[in-house]
C-alpha cells in the first residue's frame, strides 16, 4: 500500500526525522493561509501516488502567500501525468505546502527487504534527487548497502559507516546515526516494504531535513495496522481495481486490452494474458479469482466485465486444485441468470470435480464456447472478439 | 527416485482440523501419502480423519516420528508455526498458507540459519512425488511417475504444466512448488541442486515469473552447474510495471525484474525456453528426444 509525502513525513516526524515545516492544503486558500504562517519562500507540492513530479510540474517554488495560492489553485482538481502514470493521469486534490530550503547537498537513504539475503538492507547515495535505478544502473558503486540483522537490529557501527560513506562530516555524524536508526524503528514498527528519503539533504547550515519521502507497506501485514489502513487514498487508485476490491476480488489488475479474463491463481492468470497476446489479442484485466469456494466473487467478477464497457469478449479459465471447477460453474450459470451478458464467453476448465462442473454448464443451457485446452481458449477468445461493438 | 517426499515420508499437518487443512489431508491420504499426526493447539489427544492430534509439534514428532509437516495455520500465525517446527528439528516444512507479512519471513529466514530444516513455500502447492507421496494441495490424478523433476513459482500453471506432460506420456519425478511471495524458504538453486544429483531426474522444468531475481542466479546455476537439460518458462511478460500480479513477489520494480531479462538470462545459460506456456511439454518432449 502506498500513501502521500505528506503522510510519509508526518510518519517520519513522529519517529523523530527532521521534515520541512509545512502542512497539507485542499483550497488554494488553506494553500495561502499556511504559506503566510511560514512566513518565507514555499514550495507547493502535488500530493499524488506517483513519482515525478517535478519534471510534470507536479512542484512549484512560490515567494509569497498569494503565489502559493496561485499555485494551488493551478494544481487542484487537475489530473498529473508524469512518465509514471500514464496519459490519463492522476488527479490531485491536495498539496503540501512546505518551506523552502537552503540546499547545500542531496543524499539518498532507503530500508527494503534483500531478496537474496533475506535481511532488511538499508542504502544510502551521495547521488540523491536522482531516480535510484538509474543511479544503480550507471554507478552502482555510488551505492553503499548494510544489511541489518533483525535480531540485534540497526547498530550505530553502520550508521558511521554509511554516513562517512557518504561523506558527512563528523559533527553531523549522531544526526545521522540517529536519523538512520530511527529510519529502521519505523520500517519494523509499520511493516513497510519499502522507507524512502530521496532526496535527503544537509541544508546550508548543515542540518540533516528529509526533503521528499516515500512509505509503502506490506499489505499482507496492514491487518495488524489499522492507523496506516485509514492512511489510504482510494482517490488516487484505478477505479476498476478499487471496485473489484470492494467486490471480493483482491488480485484484479487493470490492463489496456479488451478481453476479460478470469482465471485462478496468479501465474496462470499471467501466463493465460501473455498467451492472449501471443495470439493477437490484448487483455483488458489481470484476475485471479483465488481459492475461495463460493460463487459470489465468480458472479461479481462477470459484475465487473459487464461494468467494463471496454470488454468485448471474456476468457473464465480454470484449472481446479484448492478451487473446485463445480463451484466455479454455479457461478457462471449464477451470473448468467442475473445480469444480460454482452460479449462472448469461452470456457476452460479442467481439474478438482471437473466433470460435476462440465454438467452444470451443460444442464444450464447456457450459450458458452467450449476450449479444450488453454492455448485453445485464447485462441478462441481473441477470435470471438472480434467485430463485438459494446 | 524422487526428490524431498517418497514413500519413506511421514507427514505432519499443521493446522489439521481447520477446514482447507480437513479438505487437503483427506486427500492427501486418498493419495496414499503416509499421514502420521496433526497439530491444532487445544486439540492434542482427540482424533480426526484418523489421525492423531497433538497440542505441539515436538510431541507430535517424538510420538509419530513424523519427519515432513505441512502447514495450513492461517497467515497471522503461520511464521510462528514454521518457527515452531524449526525448533522441533524437522527436516522438511511445507507451507501452503498464502498472506504471511514479509518481516515475519524475515524473523523465520534468520532463525533458520544453521538449523537442519529445509522450508518450501510459503504461498506454494507443496511438494508431490508421483506415486509415492502427495504432500500438498495439487490435483493428484493429473500426475504421472516418471523422470522430469518440476520447480515453479506458481500453482495453477504448474498443474497445466504437468498436465501437457503427463497427456505426452511424460513422467514427473518430483513436482516442487516453491511459492510466489517474495521471501520463499527455498529458492530455484536449491531445487535444481536436488534434481541435479536425483540420478533418476533426466531432466528439469522451471515455470519462473516476473519479480525479483531467482530466474537470474537459477541461469547463473545452469550455466555452470547443471549437466542435465532445463525447459523453461517465464510468465508475466504483459505484466505492466510495478503492480503486483496476484502473488506478493510477482511485482516489476526494476528492469531485471521483468519477464523478457528472465527469460534472457535463461536462455543464454542454456535452457530451452518454452514459446508459450502452452507448449511446455511440447518443448520438454523435444528436449528428451535430443538427448
Amino acid at each position: 500500500m502506498k500513501i502521500h509525502e505528506y503522510q510519509a513525513k508526518a510518519l517520519l516526524a513522529q519517529y523523530g526525522i527532521a521534515v520541512p515545516r509545512g502542512d497539507v492544503a485542499y483550497t488554494a486558500a488553506e494553500a495561502k493561509k499556511i504559506a503566510a504562517e511560514i512566513g518565507v519562500r514555499a514550495v507547493v507540492k502535488a500530493q499524488v501516488y506517483a513519482g515525478g513530479r517535478g519534471k510534470a510540474g507536479g512542484i512549484k517554488t512560490v515567494n509569497s502567500p498569494e503565489e502559493a495560492e496561485k499555485a494551488a489553485g493551478q494544481l487542484i482538481g487537475t489530473r498529473l501525468v508524469t512518465h509514471q502514470t500514464g496519459p490519463q493521469g492522476v488527479p490531485v486534490s491536495k498539496v503540501l505546502v512546505e518551506e523552502a530550503s537552503n540546499v547545500a547537498r542531496e543524499l539518498y537513504i532507503s530500508i527494503l527487504v534483500d531478496g537474496v539475503s533475506h535481511l532488511p538492507v538499508m542504502m544510502a547515495s551521495e547521488a540523491g534527487g536522482m531516480e535510484i535505478e538509474e543511479v544503480a544502473q550507471s554507478t552502482p558503486e555510488k551505492i553503499l548497502k548494510s544489511y541489518i540483522d533483525p535480531a540485534i537490529s540497526f547498530q550505530p557501527f553502520q550508521g558511521r559507516k554509511m554516513a562517512y560513506g557518504i561523506s558527512l562530516n563528523g559533527g553531523q555524524m549522531g544526526e545521522a546515526t540517529r536519523l538512520m536508526t530511527n529510519l529502521y524503528r519505523l520500517f519494523m514498527d509499520k511493516d513497510c516494504s519499502l522507507a524512502e528519503i530521496n532526496p535527503l539533504v544537509v541544508t546550508a547550515d548543515g542540518k540533516l531535513l528529509a526533503l521528499d519521502a516515500k512509505l509503502n507497506f506490506d499489505d499482507n501485514a496492514l491487518y495488524r495496522h489499522k492507523d496506516i489502513q485509514e492512511l489510504q487514498d482510494k482517490e488516487q487508485e484505478e477505479p476498476l481495481e478499487i471496485q473489484a476490491r470492494d467486490w471480493g476480488i483482491n488480485n484484479y489488475v487493470k490492463m489496456d486490452g479488451d478481453i476479460g479474463c478470469m482465471v485462478n491463481g496468479a501465474g496462470l492468470a499471467m501466463a493465460v494474458n501473455d498467451l492472449i497476446q501471443y495470439c493477437g489479442g490484448r487483455a483488458a484485466n489481470f484476475l485471479d479469482i483465488g481459492t475461495l469456494n463460493n460463487t459470489e466473487r465468480v458472479v461479481n467478477s462477470f459484475k465487473m466485465f459487464v461494468a467494463d464497457h471496454r470488454i468485448r469478449a471474456v476468457l473464465v479459465n480454470i484449472f481446479g486444485g484448492m478451487a473446485r471447477v463445480d463451484v466455479i460453474a454455479k457461478g457462471i450459470v449464477e451470473a448468467y441468470q442475473l445480469m444480460t451478458i454482452p460479449f462472448p464467453v469461452v470456457i476452460r476448465l479442467a481439474g478438482t470435480n471437473l466433470e460435476e462442473g462440465q454438467h452444470i454448464l451443460a444442464q444450464s443451457g447456457m450459450n458458452f464456447i467450449q476450449a479444450k485446452d488453454f492455448y485453445d481458449g485464447a485462441r478462441k477468445v481473441v477470435e470471438a472478439a472480434k467485430g463485438v461493438t459494446r | 527416485m524422487s526428490i524431498l517426499v517418497d514413500e519413506d515420508t511421514k507427514l505432519l499437518v499443521q493446522g489439521i482440523t481447520g477446514s482447507e487443512g480437513t479438505f487437503h489431508t483427506r486427500r492427501c491420504i486418498e493419495y496414499g501419502t503416509k499421514v502420521v499426526a496433526g497439530v491444532t493447539p487445544g486439540k492434542g489427544g482427540s482424533r480426526h480423519l484418523g489421525v492423531s492430534v497433538f497440542n505441539t509439534v515436538e510431541k507430535a514428532m517424538t510420538d509419530t516420528g513424523a519427519n515432513a509437516s505441512i502447514m495450513f495455520v492461517p497467515p497471522a500465525y503461520a511464521a510462528d508455526g514454521i518457527l515452531e517446527a524449526i525448533d522441533a528439528g524437522m527436516a522438511l516444512i511445507l507451507c501452503i498458507t498464502e498472506g504471511i507479512p514479509v518481516l515475519d519471513m524475515v524473523k523465520v529466514h534468520r532463525y533458520l540459519k544453521g538449523k537442519p530444516t529445509r522450508l518450501i513455500g510459503p504461498n506454494c502447492p507443496g511438494v508431490m512425488s508421483p506415486g509415492k507421496c502427495k504432500a500438498g494441495i495439487m490435483v493428484g490424478e493429473i500426475h504421472l511417475p516418471g523422470n522430469v523433476g518440476v520447480v515453479s513459482r506458481s500453482g495453477t500453471l504448474t498443474y497445466d504444466v504437468v498436465s501437457q506432460l503427463t497427456s505426452l506420456r511424460i513422467g514427473q519425478s518430483t513436482c516442487v512448488g516453491i511459492g510466489g511471495d517474495a521471501l520463499p524458504g527455498s529458492t530455484f538453486v536449491d531445487v535444481l541442486k536436488l534434481f541435479e544429483a536425483d540420478e533418476h531426474t533426466k531432466a528439469v522444468v522451471l515455470i519462473g515469473e516476473i519479480g525479483g531475481t531467482m530466474e537470474q542466479e537459477a541461469a547463473e546455476f545452469i550455466r555452470h552447474k547443471m549437466t542435465k537439460p532445463v525447459v523453461a518458462f517465464v510468465a508475466g511478460s504483459t505484466a505492466p510495471p510495478g503492480k503486483r500480479m496476484g502473488h506478493a513477489g510477482a511485482i516489476i520494480t526494476g528492469s531485471a525484474a521483468k519477464a523478457s531479462e528472465k527469460i534472457k538470462a535463461l536462455s543464454q545459460a542454456g535452457a530451452t525456453i518454452a514459446p508459450t506456456p502452452a507448449e511446455v511439454g511440447l518443448t520438454v518432449k523435444k528436449v528428451l528426444k535430443s538427448v
